[in-house]
């Protein structure tokens, strides 16, 4: 489940990376024209595969940028079709999709291939920023030592964060929250992916533990500058200003 | 019939059959070693005499002659002691004794002879049987010597007749009880299977009829009584669970159905729009709490049980405070811990931290005394076998009424119900300490309330 603010309003889907060729693989014909209509609002194209089986053989043929997967698919499930993809070589970044949705399940999903998890019901937003993100990690540099977004520059080495070449002391929770920040920079970073990957937390907490953080690390890296690097996606997350 | 046939089958009745029939085998050897001690043994003591008499009288033949066997025998007939001597010819005519003739002799060898023998009482004649041994003496001589048995065998046949009676009021007594016994036993199961059919039946205040006795079967009733105790408090949360799960999802949907209704009447694209993402919000919330409520079943039912590990609470402690730090600040707080490192337990990181999270989440929300700040203090610490958990506010507290009450799914306290929430987070943190066989302990602060994490301490060893 989603996070919001108290004021949100419905998110407006805009590209905010290169167009991308998702799979849709999933039975349920009405939740998967919503979900291909708003890949294709946000400039992406998608297909749609019915059953395991039809899913299997398009994914196979390695076209795709993002595979979203549904877990319970008739014919065959997702979790079985992933492991095939990955038995035959076939790399392409996975999405499982599943009512399925405890820390259990989660791990299952991970241990057979999957490379991100989202629970049923989903916020649209949330999808998709978790879409592109991965449709971005597939072709990212394994090995980097400084990230730069903007003026803002981290060195990950001496762990040390520069903006306009002045120095940013943060602690070490900020730090990370900010590296993550950065590395999806340009792209929005939703409050369950900021909890997941930089607390390692897959539950909802009641309050907007989240945006106190975030609000933070804004105070120090964007007070007195006149340009905010740190924007707040109304509604969907947060993001970094890459240029 | 039938009645018959389900009493044959009852365990209690073989067992009575069965112990009835070791309680007649040995009071029958108890009996047979009474009449063989007594009958028996007097018959053969009498027989012992007879020899030994015959023997003394063969002596004094031997050593007198005849006439010293006369004297003897002729001394000796005279007490009435009921002894019986006759020595005859070779024809059998009588020379000494008390018989007047001598009895059927079958053969003319040593052998016990029985025969019936007249004798003189004060108010007649009465006939009684004697045992005696005959024997030929040298010269031809036929001597008998016997004893009147006739109070012997009456006192065997009493002794016979004594067991035999003994052995049949034994069985009739031990078969009646058993089947008694049984029969009791049979109707207070058939009781006990009478008041379960009609708890099956709907009426959940049934319960199984006690005696008092304390015995079996009372014991099992006891125990099964405390059973349905137990079923029907939980069938009531259960029912009170549902009823509030469908109170709690019927407001918010009624919300949205007159939001939209509103917002259909008027017409204005902005009213949709705000209607609609007023709706996003509502099913955001309805999310929520069902996220919540299967949580906590997943933790209640142990599901996740499998997937716990060793871990030390007190990095737990460190993050979630981390977390929550900023929280406190902002409400112009304070949010302090101290919690050693080596607290080791058996548990599921995300769920442990999920439930200190929401004892985060009510310290901040009811942690503070009015007008004033939330004053939060966390310490983990090793209590004998325990490891103990506890977060400290000095806001309101719970009524120590209230604090059984408050773990209770979507129970919400007055005090507390203009706060947002959806009455599950205790619910929750009492579910996960279910799972990591702990115990949530709620108890006063002075003033405020402390929310104790009480779990097992895990050792490498054990």
């Amino acid at each position: 489940m989603q996070l919001r603010e108290p004021d949100s309003s419905v998110w407006t889907a805009k590209p905010t990376t290169q167009p991308m060729r998702i799979l849709v693989i999933e039975d349920d014909r009405e939740a998967a024209s919503w979900l291909i209509k708003g890949l294709a609002e946000s400039g992406h194209v998608a297909d749609h595969a019915v059953d395991g089986e039809q899913g299997l053989n398009m994914a196979s043929e390695g076209l795709h940028d993002v595979l979203i997967v549904d877990r319970l698919l008739p014919k065959l499930d997702g979790l079985s079709i992933i492991r095939k993809l990955r038995e035959d070589g076939v790399k392409t970044p996975v999405l499982i999709l599943s009512a399925l949705a405890d820390v259990d399940e989660r791990v299952k999903g991970l241990r057979a291939g999957g490379d991100d998890y989202l629970g049923k019901p989903y916020a649209f937003s949330e999808l998709l920023a978790r879409v592109e993100n991965l449709g971005r990690r597939s072709g990212e540099a394994p090995l980097e030592t400084r990230l730069k977004a903007a003026d803002l520059e981290i060195d990950l080495l001496t762990r040390t964060v520069t903006r306009g070449g002045k120095p940013i002391v943060l602690q070490p929770r900020e730090f990370k929250l900010l590296e993550y920040l950065v590395r999806n920079a340009g792209h929005i970073v939703t409050r369950t992916m900021l909890l997941e990957n930089v607390w390692d937390y897959h539950f909802d907490p009641q309050t907007n533990v989240i945006d106190v953080h975030v609000s933070r690390l804004r105070s120090k890296i964007d007070k007195g500058y006149d340009e905010p690097i740190l924007q707040t996606v109304r509604g969907a997350g947060y993001m970094i200003r890459d240029s | 019939m039938t009645a018959r046939i389900k009493l044959l089958r009852t365990s209690t009745f073989r067992l009575a059959a069965l112990y009835l029939i070791l309680f007649a085998v040995s009071v029958s050897a108890l009996l047979g070693y009474v009449y063989w001690n007594t009958a028996v043994l007097l018959e053969r003591q009498t027989d012992d005499t007879i020899r030994a008499e015959v023997q003394a009288l063969a002596d004094q033949y031997r050593l007198r002659g005849l006439r010293g066997i006369i004297d003897t025998i002729q001394r000796r007939s005279v007490d009435e002691s009921g002894s019986v001597y006759l020595l005859a010819g070779v024809e059998g005519v009588r020379i000494a004794g008390n018989l007047t003739s001598l009895p059927d002799i079958p053969t003319d060898e040593a052998s016990w002879i029985e025969f019936p023998l007249d004798v003189e009482r004060g108010s007649g004649r009465e006939r009684h049987t004697a045992r005696a041994f005959h024997t030929n003496l040298a010269g031809g001589f036929n001597l008998v010597v016997g004893r009147d048995v006739e109070a012997l065998r009456q006192f065997a046949t009493i002794i016979r007749r004594t067991i035999f009676y003994a052995l049949a009021i034994a069985l009739v007594l031990g078969l009646g009880g058993g089947l008694l016994m049984s029969r009791n036993f049979l109707r207070r199961v058939d009781a006990i299977t009478e008041a379960s059919r009609t708890i099956m039946a709907g009426n959940m205040a049934g319960r199984m009829p006690v005696q008092g006795s304390n015995d079996e079967l009372d014991r099992l009733a006891l125990a099964l009584n405390e059973m349905l105790d137990q079923i029907e408090s939980l069938m009531g949360a259960m029912k009170e669970v549902s009823s509030n799960v469908a109170h709690d999802l019927k407001t918010p949907l009624t919300r949205i159905k007159a939001r939209v209704e509103a917002a259909l009447r008027s017409g204005s694209e902005d009213e949709y729009r705000a209607a609609l993402e007023r709706t996003v919000d509502e099913s955001d919330r309805l999310l929520a709490t069902f996220n919540a409520l299967l949580s906590i079943a997943r933790a209640e039912a142990g599901q996740s049980r499998g997937g716990l590990v060793a871990l030390d609470a007190s990095t737990i402690i460190a993050d979630v405070v981390e977390l929550y730090e900023p929280m406190a600040e902002e409400a112009g707080g304070t949010l302090v811990s101290e919690a050693p490192a080596g607290l080791t337990v058996l548990g599921d990181r995300q769920l442990l931290a999920q439930a200190l999270t929401n004892l985060f989440d009510n310290a901040l929300k009811y942690g503070a005394s009015p007008g004033s700040t939330p004053q939060i203090s966390v310490s983990g610490r090793i209590e004998g076998d325990k490891v103990i958990i506890s977060v400290n506010d000095h806001g309101v507290g719970i009524a120590p009424e209230d604090r059984g009450r408050v773990t209770e799914r979507f129970v919400r306290l007055d005090s507390s119900r203009t706060e947002p929430g959806n009455g599950l987070g205790l619910s929750l943190v009492s579910g996960v300490m279910k799972l990591h066989k702990g115990t949530l302990v709620l108890e006063d602060n002075h003033p405020g309330l402390a929310a104790k994490l009480v779990l097992p301490l895990h050792r490498a060893d054990s």
